[in-house]
């Protein structure tokens, strides 16, 4: 059996970095129960043994001021890990130890993993860590993460921690005269009635009363309404004196003396400048540029671009690679099987379902690997900085901009996770407004959509109609915001405080895991929701089909072409392989490919897809959709990279010569109905309307309502509708 | 010694602050990351569109919006 280790500390304190040092590529992603902040997972296999090592989400406390502080809160406490391994960044040392204080308040085995030393030594800060592990009673091992210097002592210090962790008791701080009194008065009280104390040290319990923590209070509720009430009176006196004597609260005393310890700590020692602190560092300097009022934004906009050029010119090639073998498996599966149903299956169904999926997984990495660039670095945190008050007009918050570029404001995300990265918000309001509008956001999914029809009516124009794409999403989600915030979800806005962490040249095995690791979700949902949805879509084509009079009448057809010939001309249409056909033969080649043609059209019209898609073409009309779209874009909301694969199938169904093997985008040039105007109305479409069903049940799931669900469905279909017929009709009398 | 609003402050300048007045989330936020009274901040710079405003404290940047500087009372370096 392996042994249990959680790793947690600040985030931006290399906490991730030393996870993947520790674990390499034996990790996987997933869950904490009941809610969605992700847990990441991973086995660190040594000599002395193996351990399962879990990455807590990163927190500056465990207050309950945030859904990832209550997650990491109730870990420590329900799986009771053997070891902590609290990473601590030696360069900012005072506010990490905040953290740490707080675990050893809990009783918690912790084992600081003092980080970053050469960073800190760059800034000229020297940590001497046996004094600092003298003094807070725990062990404190040096590393640097980026380098695995340090891991040999860890796993040491780990080992032997992890054999006595009885040893650990909650660390006693005085935090005043008034507060350790309370406490004194609470802990019997606490300890008599057995009130939380199976989970819980019974000062710390004393200590989250004092500080009115949502979390424990309501536990408490639960766990003995009696006692409750009688601690919840206690900590209402306390707040009272406070208030009348210091003119401040408990909350407010217990963290000035948190602070007020480990500036003791640290004063003993602890840390030594050998040079100026004030000078200016190095990420100072770089702040002075690419935050600078005029340049700052203007460089904002040049990262954005760079990104998309980024994407689009490193990703052609092996995207070609990729339909390539898609295209050579749909070749061979087409010679080795007989015609029929199972064919049709296979090759429309699933190898061209999954085909366009996977056609873009290049692309997607690509777009990943940009991100996570501008992640890690730390340049995110300043373009939350630099738009936090545009954002904060339209009634969101700068936060609201990772939600936002994760769905794909810089587009290729998802609005999965983008969904799901709301919950740093921490006003219900805000988070709501931001979980409706990020699906607006061009997802990584939507980009096959706009790929396949930039390709076919703006190829000249690529890189400015994806950014006036992208110009339109955020527009459009921001106007909406502020329309929901005005209306549906009235209400002040929350604290923005966040930390701007010092500028970094990310880690490749960092860069590559994060981009993997959300490449293969993209890749999990289309080998499984889309591959399922596919065949689904496949059989809506496919049946009913058309009865046995329209089948005869097709049969009568095409034996009225070949009845005429004579028997050399049917011989050489039935062997006819490479060899040239004679004019007659052509002739009737092409006759009986036409009806074939005019033959799959009406069965797919005749189909249950075809007949939903041509109840809806007379509204659809007005924004220039024909049912073939309309089949598209229900099968969308399943997944929005569907549209391809089904306007692929559609198209595809209709074509009877396999040697002919028109790209999509080629195809869509030569159909009638379609033209510029139809493709802007279609993309217009796509950025608005319903998020696709996974998207859909996260929202529920968020808002807790299906309520938001429904309404997130209906209402972005009717606005996308409205843009799309006003894009169709106006374009249609501009050109 | 003069005693203003951490809004008031100008880019460079520094101090110490006397008080937090915040409660509730944004208090305990404000706290969190390090904003008790007898903490020194430096003023680093200001969104483009002048806010929020970027300080230094205890080593390293923190950003927080105007009307959160409202509530930090902070005694200005001479």
């Amino acid at each position: 059996m392996s042994t249990a280790i959680a790793l947690a500390g600040n985030p931006n304190s290399g906490k991730t970095t030393l996870f993947n040092t520790l674990t390499g590529a034996r990790q996987h992603v997933g869950n904490y129960p009941g809610v969605t902040v992700e847990k990441k997972q991973g086995s660190w296999v040594t000599g002395s043994g193996s351990f399962e090592v879990v990455d807590l989400p990163g927190t500056y406390s465990l207050t309950a001021y945030s859904l990832e502080e209550v997650v990491a809160r109730d870990f420590l406490v329900n799986e009771k890990p053997a070891v902590i391994v609290n990473i601590v960044d030696a360069s900012n040392l005072e506010r990490n130890l905040y953290l740490s204080l707080q675990f050893m308040e809990m009783g918690m085995p912790v084992c600081i993993a003092l980080n970053m030393i050469d960073v800190a030594k760059k800034r000229g800060i020297e940590v001497d860590g046996e004094q600092l592990s003298d003094l807070l009673g725990v062990p404190v091992v040096p590393t640097i993460a980026r380098t695995g210097k340090g891991k040999e002592q860890l796993l040491e210090t780990v080992v032997a921690q992890a054999g006595d962790r009885a040893d650990f008791i909650p660390l006693k701080i005085s935090y005043g005269r008034d507060i350790d009194a309370a406490l004194d008065d609470m802990v019997p009280i606490i300890e008599d009635a057995a009130f939380l104390t199976q989970t819980y040290p019974a000062r710390w319990v004393a200590l989250k009363y004092l500080e009115n923590d949502s979390q424990i209070v309501e536990m408490g509720a639960l766990a003995d309404k009696d006692v409750a009430s009688r601690l919840a009176a206690m900590a209402k006196k306390v707040a009272a004196h406070v208030a009348a004597t210091m003119d401040s609260h408990p909350e407010g005393v217990i963290a000035d003396q948190r602070y007020g310890f480990i500036n003791a700590v640290l004063k003993q020692n602890v840390i030594g400048y050998t040079h100026d602190q004030n000078r200016l560092r190095q990420s100072d300097k770089i702040d002075k540029v690419l935050t600078h009022r005029l340049a700052g934004p203007v460089i904002m906009i040049g990262v954005l671009l760079a990104l998309y050029q980024f994407t689009f010119t490193y990703s052609t090639l092996p995207v070609e690679w990729v339909e390539d073998i898609f295209g050579w498996l749909g070749g061979m599966a087409d010679a080795a099987l007989p015609d029929g149903h199972l064919k049709s299956l296979i090759i429309s169904g699933i190898i061209d379902g999954v085909g366009g999926v996977m056609g873009f997984v290049p692309l997607i990495m690509f777009m990943f690997l940009g991100i996570s660039f501008v992640e890690d670095s730390g340049y995110l945190a300043r373009m939350a900085f630099m738009l936090d008050r545009v954002f904060r007009m339209f009634g969101l918050h700068g936060s609201s901009v990772m939600a936002f570029i994760v769905s794909g404001g810089i587009a290729g995300g998802c609005a999965v996770p983008g969904v799901m990265a709301a919950r740093t918000l921490k006003s219900p309001k805000e988070r709501l407004a931001t979980l409706l509008t990020v699906p607006f956001m061009n997802c990584g999914a939507k980009l096959p959509v706009y790929a396949l029809l930039v390709a076919a009516f703006f190829a000249e124009n690529q890189a400015q109609v994806m950014l006036m794409l992208t110009l339109v999403s955020w527009i459009g989600a921001l106007l909406v915001a502020k329309l929901l915030r005005s209306t549906v979800i009235r209400g002040e806005s929350t604290p923005f405080v966040m930390e701007l962490p010092p500028y970094r040249v990310p880690t490749l095995k960092g860069l590559v895991i994060h981009t993997w690791e959300r490449t293969w979700q993209y890749m999990k949902k289309a080998g499984t929701v889309i591959l399922g949805i596919s065949i689904l879509l496949w059989a809506m084509m496919t049946f009913p089909g058309l009865d046995q009079a329209r089948l005869a009448q097709f049969d009568a057809r095409r034996a009225a072409v070949t009845q005429d010939l004579g028997p050399a001309v049917v011989a050489e249409l039935e062997n006819s392989g490479e060899t040239a056909l004679s004019s007659s033969a052509m002739a009737a080649r092409q006759a009986l490919v036409a009806i074939d043609g005019q033959a799959a059209q009406a069965g797919l019209k005749q189909s249950i897809a075809g007949r939903i898609g041509m109840a809806l073409e007379g509204v659809s009309q007005l924004a220039g959709f024909d049912w073939r779209t309309n089949i598209a874009l229900v099968g969308g909301f399943a997944a929005k990279e569907v549209v391809v694969s089904t306007l692929g199938t559609a198209y595809s169904l209709g074509e009877v010569d396999p040697e002919e093997n028109n790209s999509l985008a080629q195809q869509l040039q030569s159909e009638p109905g379609w033209g510029p105007v139809t493709a802007l109305s279609l993309m217009v479409f796509t950025i608005f309307y319903a998020p696709c069903f996974v998207t859909v049940v996260c929202i529920a799931r968020e808002t807790g309502s299906w309520k938001w669900a429904a309404f997130s469905v209906g209402f972005n279909t009717a606005l996308a509708f409205g843009l799309s017929v006003l894009v169709y009709q106006i374009g249609a009398l501009i050109l | 010694m003069r005693q203003i609003n951490l809004r008031q402050m100008k880019k460079n300048q520094g101090g110490v602050i006397v008080s937090v007045k915040a409660e509730g989330a944004m208090g305990r936020r404000l706290r969190d990351m390090g904003l008790v009274p007898g903490k020194q901040v430096k003023i680093q710079g200001r969104a483009p569109l002048y806010d929020p405003v970027s300080l230094r404290i205890m080593g390293f940047t923190l950003t927080l919006r105007n009307n959160e500087a409202d509530h930090i009372l902070v005694e200005v370096d001479a």
